[in-house]
């Protein structure tokens, strides 16, 4: 379904993807993953046919550049965070985007309903919360049940009930044959809705691996989340790595990979440098296979 | 919640046609122009100062007499001069930039749809909400002169409401060629006013130092004030209105003696120009550019 045929991509000398490729066939569930400045975003953007590249993406069979709008009627994509006008209403987006993907009309309730957004189409997309507006943002992806989905770290900005129920709503979506490309941070995340992960380093494409293998082969016991005030990010980032551990940044804080028995150690580097950690959370390694074999136990049940 | 049941459509859509995706932005532009306070505030100021202009005008008569009316087509002239372009300009220059910073922008190119086809839905709709602007203002200015019984012409309220949105056609596609290379909106807003600030009292006092000072021929001084869609404007309103451009000193004169009726088809050149090169340019790098 999606072709990726040695894409790269510079942001004046920087390189942001280097020679990436690889196929995603139809159904399939694809998670891209790597750190801050990996390439996710970029090459995500470049599928979407966003940014000028050297190379080619055919989304099937057709050339994202020069077939542009054909390939794009293939995709449903949904950003981190959606700026929508603020005076816009919520039936009023779902009608805008659907006359821009060619749908003479659109039955806005039941669009609403099956992404838990019921009774709220009357609604100033300004009076939804955050997590709203991002099921608001998988509704218009949806429209027109195109068969690719593409997702950009779309949890970075929930809350952990906001973010497990967004999570839950993809899986149930990327069953059916739907083919899913999407980036995140998140090890359960990637777990859960991924069956194999195209893991990026520095712009170029380090290894694919089946979730399970990937899951596995984790160097780590566990991951914390920390989230972190932005402006102390980088000092964070800086004692940590002076602590001996390998933090990377995400959208709200930092990951940090730690030996099971060590979880707590990094909150004593952080302390000792007041550094104030405003929430966290822990992912296991465990945690995550449980979750991959889950997902794929469900997949397979599916009808 | 209710069970998903979203699989994805197997069958293969043609994507909507471009006059389809521009109707459509047209429409969403309109709708989100004419909900803004920038349109309102606008709207309000020109139909006041229009007014104002009209009471002062007929007052000025007693009520009555073509001199009025002329008074009052100057003074609706100006306004037009300095309101118009500030709206037009402001509009056009927060447009696509504002898009920009909300990420709106690269949401809209992940549709099935062009950069062109945006670009004109964008162009279309603000000129539909300024053409409402413009048509409040002056016709509240027509009523306000028929209710004091001035003896007013239809033809030249319409010569200056057509000449007026014409005006606003142009700054509006200088507003969006700015829109198109500013990464934010508060930048090319500011640079949508400093273009209007220099159109209208710089590029004057520079046309008028530079004709003592270089001592200009007649001719180049009226070639150099059709580089100027307000000088252009405002010579095409008067003569449309008034048939002569005595009021514009040697310059209007020689005009007039020199090229007579081919004037309308000059300024008809000058301003689709302006309209049509500055929108052509902002097409190139609104395909060319990153929508980020």
């Amino acid at each position: 379904m999606i072709k990726i045929n040695h894409v790269s991509m510079k942001f004046g000398r920087s390189v942001a993807v280097s020679d990436a490729t690889f196929d995603i066939p139809a159904g399939d569930s694809v998670a891209l993953w790597g750190p801050n400045g990996a390439g996710k975003t970029t090459l995500i953007r470049c599928v979407l046919g966003l940014l000028r590249f050297r190379g080619s993406i055919s989304l099937d069979g057709r050339d994202v550049r020069r077939d542009g709008k054909r390939a794009r009627l293939l995709v449903g994509y949904v950003p981190q965070e959606l700026g929508f006008h603020d005076e816009l209403g919520v039936n009023e987006a779902l009608r805008f985007f659907a006359a821009l993907k060619g749908l003479d009309a659109v039955d806005t309730s039941a669009t609403l309903e099956h992404v838990g957004l019921a009774g709220h189409g009357g609604k100033r997309v300004r009076e939804l919360s955050g997590g709203m507006k991002q099921r608001l943002a998988l509704a218009i992806a949806l429209l027109g049940n195109p068969p690719v989905l593409v997702l950009d770290e779309v949890t970075a900005s929930l809350d952990a009930v906001g973010r497990a129920e967004f999570v839950g709503l993809l899986e149930r979506l990327s069953g059916a044959g739907r083919t899913l490309l999407f980036a995140s941070h998140r090890l359960d995340e990637v777990a859960t809705l991924a069956r194999r992960v195209v893991e990026l380093e520095q712009g170029r494409v380090r290894r694919i691996t089946p979730v399970a293998a990937f899951v596995a082969g984790t160097e780590h016991g566990a991951v914390l989340h920390l989230h972190i005030a932005a402006h102390a990010r980088q000092e964070a980032m800086r004692s940590l790595s002076e602590g001996g551990f390998s933090p990377k940044l995400n959208g709200v804080g930092l990951l940090v990979p730690v030996a099971a028995s060590q979880k707590a150690a990094p909150f004593r580097v952080l302390a000792d440098a007041r550094i104030a950690v405003e929430d966290f959370e822990v992912v296991t390694s465990a945690h995550a296979a449980d979750l991959a074999t889950r997902a794929r136990e469900r997949r397979e049940t599916q009808p | 919640m209710t069970t998903l049941s979203l699989a994805p459509n197997p069958a293969l859509r043609s994507p909507p046609s471009a006059l389809r995706n521009t109707l459509t932005l047209a429409r969403r532009e309109l709708r989100d122009a004419v909900r803004s306070r920038w349109f309102l505030l606008y709207t309000l100021a020109f139909t006041v100062l229009g007014l104002a202009v009209s009471f002062v005008s007929a007052a000025g008569t007693g009520g009555s007499g073509l001199s009025g009316f002329g008074r009052t087509t100057a003074g609706l002239v100006n306004l037009v001069l300095l309101v118009v372009p500030l709206m037009a300009l402001s509009a056009g220059a927060a447009s696509i930039a504002s898009d920009r910073e909300r990420g709106m922008l690269s949401y809209l190119f992940s549709q099935p749809m062009n950069p062109s086809e945006l670009l004109l839905g964008k162009f279309l709709g603000l000129a539909a909400a300024l053409l409402a602007a413009i048509s409040l203002g002056l016709g509240s200015c027509a009523l306000i002169l028929a209710w004091k019984g001035l003896r007013t012409n239809p033809q030249s309220m319409f010569w200056l409401c057509g000449l007026a949105f014409m005006l606003a056609l142009g700054m509006l596609s200088v507003g969006m060629l700015i829109s198109t290379l500013a990464r934010r909106a508060s930048v090319a807003v500011g640079t949508g006013i400093f273009v209007w600030l220099m159109l209208v009292f710089v590029s004057d006092l520079a046309l008028m130092a530079g004709a003592v000072a270089l001592r200009l021929r007649i001719e180049t001084l009226f070639a150099a004030s059709l580089v100027n869609p307000l000088q252009v404007f405002k010579m095409w309103s008067l003569h449309a209105v008034d048939a002569n451009l005595d009021v514009l000193g040697p310059a209007g004169l020689y005009a007039v003696e020199e090229y007579g009726a081919l004037l309308h088809v000059m300024f008809a050149g000058c301003m689709v120009a302006w309209v049509v090169v500055p929108l052509l340019l902002a097409s190139v790098v609104l395909s060319r550019r990153s929508p980020l």
